[in-house]
């Protein structure tokens, strides 16, 4: 309900901007071109952070939106593609280090020295332990995350092929592809995986 | 000002004891934020803001040394009450969209004969180093002080500039894949303990909007809503965006006519 008077709203504010004399395509391409424009290069965030790649681009409406049942599919099954598991076979690294990852919110901003690591600020949205009370909501709550689903071998690699890569499992998920989009090392990908597993954890306590 | 200072301090003491309370005390620290944000509206030092940019649009200034009394925000040569609340608006002498910050720029240039370069060298202050856009922003948004906001789209290049925008505001790209809307599509969000106001909602886009230029008690600073739309891309990863570039208007455009018919409620004051 409320869904479809957001939806109205969006819809009716449209209509007043007149649709009839820009198509949907054409504003789009009109926004790029006026973006391109409007940012200057700074530090470690360069003009190409405007290049959408397909995902990107198909994943740029409004949150309610229902996209066609072959577009998720194709966005998934690309996504899912890229996702590198770790050599050595080993998944779970530190849940310790983990936790720090998940507190650090820094990396990638023009703000940001680019030789420290990156965070994965994944307090930002999700709550993971009961000792953090300071947690978004954007992402569904991980408390007891492993508790709940155990640490067998597919669990383990959905975990790291989550964080590596959201949209394998859910075509335009608001969390960041910490793998495919290099935010995130190898290593570090290991560690969040044990925080969210690993029965010491305080996610699991 | 003896006394506001004194306020201040008394107020930097309690925020500071409340970070201290806060990990002790974790079911009341969501009513603890909301009673330090409920103090915070005792006084809002946003006021030297306005005082200064009051004094800056009547002060004879530039190569042409004048004023600028005579700058047409929209309503008029130098009818500033209410202009605030109908802007970015189409300019017939520019033949293009502008915001606050933009028509300023402008009538520095036509006006008092400033070079461009030099009318935008300080978009953003930082301590000393004051922006005359932050002055003056202040107060003649304080001139809009519950008037319903009133943008219009009228002009094609108005109905052109709200369809950028809202393209804009959904646009995913960087690092981390984030648009606008990955904070501000949903209602009832937050990012840690910071409510996020959901701007694609008129509710929502009616309470953020109307307290923007704000005073930012973390930073010291009185903040427009340039500032807001490049630090809200800086956190997206996006490259930095260009202070009155025709993208940061053309997005504002869209925020501000979702807020229609909400009373222009600012210069605010906020954590």
């Amino acid at each position: 309900m409320k869904t479809t008077v957001r939806s109205a709203f969006l819809l009716a504010a449209a209509v007043i901007a007149g649709c009839a004399s820009m198509s949907d395509e054409e504003a789009a391409q009109r926004a790029l071109q006026v973006m391109k424009s409007s940012f200057d290069e700074r530090g470690q965030a360069k003009l190409d952070r405007l290049d959408q790649d397909e995902a990107q681009k198909l994943c740029s409406v409004p949150p309610a939106t229902v996209l066609p049942k072959e577009t998720v599919e194709r966005i998934e099954k690309a996504n899912l593609a890229s996702i590198r598991y770790p050599a050595d076979g080993k998944l779970l690294g530190d849940w310790k280090r983990g936790e720090k990852i998940a507190q650090n919110g820094q990396g990638m901003q023009y703000s940001d020295d680019p030789k420290r690591p990156s965070g994965a600020n994944c307090y930002a949205c999700h709550q993971l332990s009961k000792q953090e009370i300071s947690f978004g909501t954007i992402g569904p709550s991980l408390l007891h995350y492993g508790k709940l689903r155990g640490t067998s071998e597919p669990v383990q690699r959905y975990t790291y092929g989550k964080i590596y890569n959201s949209q394998a499992f859910a075509a335009c998920s608001n969390m960041p592809r910490f793998g495919h989009k290099g935010i995130l090392t190898e290593q570090q990908m290991k560690d969040l995986a044990a925080l969210l597993l690993d029965p010491a954890s305080p996610v699991n306590q | 000002m003896k006394r506001r200072s004194t306020r201040w301090i008394l107020l930097a003491g309690a925020a500071l004891a409340l970070c201290a309370a806060t990990p002790s005390f974790p079911q009341s620290a969501v009513d603890e934020i909301a009673k330090y944000r409920q103090q915070l509206q005792d006084g809002n030092p946003a006021e030297l803001w306005e005082a200064r940019g009051e004094d800056l649009w009547k002060q004879k200034r530039g190569p042409k040394n004048v004023s600028l009394e005579s700058c047409d925000l929209g309503k008029g040569p130098g009818v500033v009450k209410g202009a605030y609340a109908e802007l970015p608006r189409w300019f017939a002498d520019a033949d293009r969209v502008m915001d606050l910050e933009t028509r300023l720029a402008h009538c520095m240039v036509t006006l008092q004969g400033f070079k461009f370069e030099e009318a935008v060298k300080r978009p953003f202050g930082n301590g000393s180093n004051r922006s005359d856009f932050e002055a003056l922003a202040a107060w003649i948004a304080s001139e809009s002080k519950g008037v319903p906001m009133n943008v219009s789209l009228s002009h094609p290049k108005e109905r052109e500039a709200y369809r950028i925008g809202e393209k804009m505001f959904f646009f995913r790209g960087g690092t981390h894949d984030f648009a606008c809307a990955t904070c501000h599509g949903e209602t009832g969000k937050r990012i840690r303990l910071q409510d996020l106001p959901n701007l694609t909602d008129r509710a929502g886009a009616q309470a953020a909007y109307t307290t923007w230029p704000a005073y930012r008690v973390s930073q010291g600073e009185l903040r427009t809503f340039q500032w807001r739309l490049n630090d809200c891309f800086r956190q997206q990863r996006f490259p930095d965006l260009k202070f009155t570039s025709e993208g940061s208007i053309a997005l504002t455009m869209f925020l501000a006519y979702n807020a229609n018919g909400a009373a222009y409620n600012g210069p605010a004051i906020k954590r």
